[in-house]
């Protein structure tokens, strides 16, 4: 499908800040940052996750364990697609019992990824608690989900996509959003 | 992002795939590979759908790597037993296949010795056809699994050599494999007595040795075959101790091998026949992570079929 810009919505300068304050607040929080683990849903989850890593690792010098979790094999679509959907790795060097896991993605939307991805965390373990950052927060969604933590509300209609775009894959740090071009 | 696609409706031999196929395959085993680490050892994937293991031949490994593959994506899986089955009875392939499509499977993994019988069943089945090995001709999982065991130990699958040892000519795992690092553009020798490493295999664009020091010089992969001898192997050969004589690989054949080389084998193995003892079990040995790898790259293979074509004609 081609689409297009339709309309800037944060540039470097304002997701710097968005970020800081979705680390600050991940922190406060959370008191025992000895429980704390982030996880990062593929694949841009996981990019996010890093920052906010990083980020807490300059403020508070500490520095959080970090997973990368994959859905797809947890999708309720799965049966529908004609081609299957492309498999990335999972990889959580850590035992999640007991601890607070903080997933992280880049978007939420219907709330189905992060359905998926309770699911798939509970086949690792029993954490404490599960709470959930999302840099951007379009609406719509479908299930009862609600990040504890998000970057930017952002009142979208359906047929659009918000595209966060990161330096690390995307050469520059910018949310658009975009709109097919034609019907 | 783009997605990859891989549109195959079954897995019949590796010639029908093209390299990106193969690319997608590998690059799905290797996600796989870590749910087999995990103490739950399961993911919801194909729940709900079942596949038949149908073997007209003796297996064990392979079928049980088959179910242990669908079992771990949460897929019903029932093994069909040739030789209690109707089979016996006198039942055609066509209609033991058509009963037991009649009970709504989506994958049948097919083993049998007439070569091309997975491709006849393609003809009328509706189910995704797997095949896990037939007669002389191909076993594309395992050609899978070894690529993909290649690829970890020497972190490529481009601009190597590939010897094989053995009985080249019977062996469907040799022929898959030849035909796989065909597509990838690898160098291949095929060593072993000219009986059953005929100058023909040279029309596939291999090289082929009967001096086993020869072939293996600079190898970065040696694979040995088993000495089939439950398919009259020795009657190619004089004895079994001239085969091992000159054709076992050990640790003299061995260090002619690039010092990178790893050294693979299908298995069974047989000991100090093809292969000596102390090779088998050395860290050069790939053997075990064979094993280990087959279970992703079958549940990658039965992951990315799913079965759809069923749906399609329902």
């Amino acid at each position: 499908m081609e689409e297009k810009i339709k309309a800037k919505i944060m540039d470097e300068k304002k997701m710097k800040r968005t970020f800081l304050r979705l680390a600050m607040e991940i922190l406060e929080h959370n008191r025992e940052a000895d429980k704390l683990v982030l996880i990062g849903i593929q694949t841009k989850g996981v990019t996010v996750a890093r920052r906010i890593q990083q980020l807490i690792k300059e403020l508070e010098g500490i520095d959080l364990p970090l997973g990368v979790l994959d859905i797809t094999l947890f999708r309720d679509d799965l049966h529908r697609h004609e081609k299957q959907p492309a498999v990335k790795k999972t990889q959580i060097d850590f035992s999640i019992e007991d601890r607070d896991i903080v997933l992280i993605d880049d978007v939420v939307f219907t709330g189905r990824t992060i359905r998926a991805a309770m699911d798939s965390i509970f086949e690792l373990g029993r954490p404490a608690s599960v709470q959930l950052a999302a840099f951007i927060d379009r609406g719509h969604r479908e299930m009862p989900i609600c990040p504890d933590f998000k970057g930017k509300d952002l009142p979208t209609s359906r047929r659009e996509r918000v595209k966060v775009m990161l330096k690390e894959t995307d050469g520059q740090d910018q949310v658009l959003i975009m709109e097919p071009t034609r019907f | 992002m783009k997605e990859k696609t891989f549109l195959q409706n079954h897995l019949l031999g590796i010639e029908h795939l093209s390299v990106s196929d193969i690319g997608t395959i590998l690059e799905t085993a290797e996600a796989f590979i870590e749910i087999s680490t995990r103490e739950v050892k399961k993911v919801p994937a194909l729940k709900g759908k079942t596949v038949v293991n149908l073997f007209f031949e003796n297996s064990t490994r392979t079928r049980s790597s088959f179910e242990i593959a669908a079992k771990r994506l949460s897929a019903d899986l029932i093994n069909f037993n040739s030789s209690v089955s109707s089979l016996k009875k006198g039942e055609t392939l066509k209609d033991t296949v058509l009963t037991l499509e009649a009970m709504n499977p989506h994958i049948i993994v097919i083993r049998h010795s007439a070569s091309g019988s997975p491709h006849y069943l393609t003809t009328f089945a509706r189910s995704s056809i797997i095949n896990a090995g037939d007669g002389f001709h191909e076993h594309p999982t395992q050609a899978l699994l070894d690529a993909l065991t290649i690829q970890q130990r020497l972190k490529t699958l481009r601009k190597l050599k590939i010897a094989i040892v053995g009985d080249i000519l019977h062996s469907r795992v040799a022929r898959s494999n030849i035909i796989l690092h065909q597509k990838l553009g690898n160098e291949i020798a095929l060593i072993g007595p000219p009986s059953l490493v005929p100058r023909e295999f040279e029309k596939m664009g291999a090289q082929v040795y009967s001096d086993i020091r020869r072939g293996v010089k600079g190898a970065d992969v040696v694979m040995m075959l088993r000495v089939q001898e439950e398919r009259g192997a020795k009657n190619y050969f004089p004895s079994i101790r001239e085969y091992r004589n000159l054709f076992a690989i050990n640790r003299d054949i061995f260090s002619l091998a690039k010092k990178t080389a790893i050294l693979m084998h299908p298995g069974p193995i047989n000991r100090d026949v093809e292969i000596e003892t102390s090779m088998a079990d050395s860290p050069q040995s790939a053997i075990l992570e064979q094993v280990t790898n087959g279970i992703a790259v079958r549940m990658a293979v039965l992951y990315l079929l799913k079965g759809d074509i069923h749906e399609t004609l329902n």
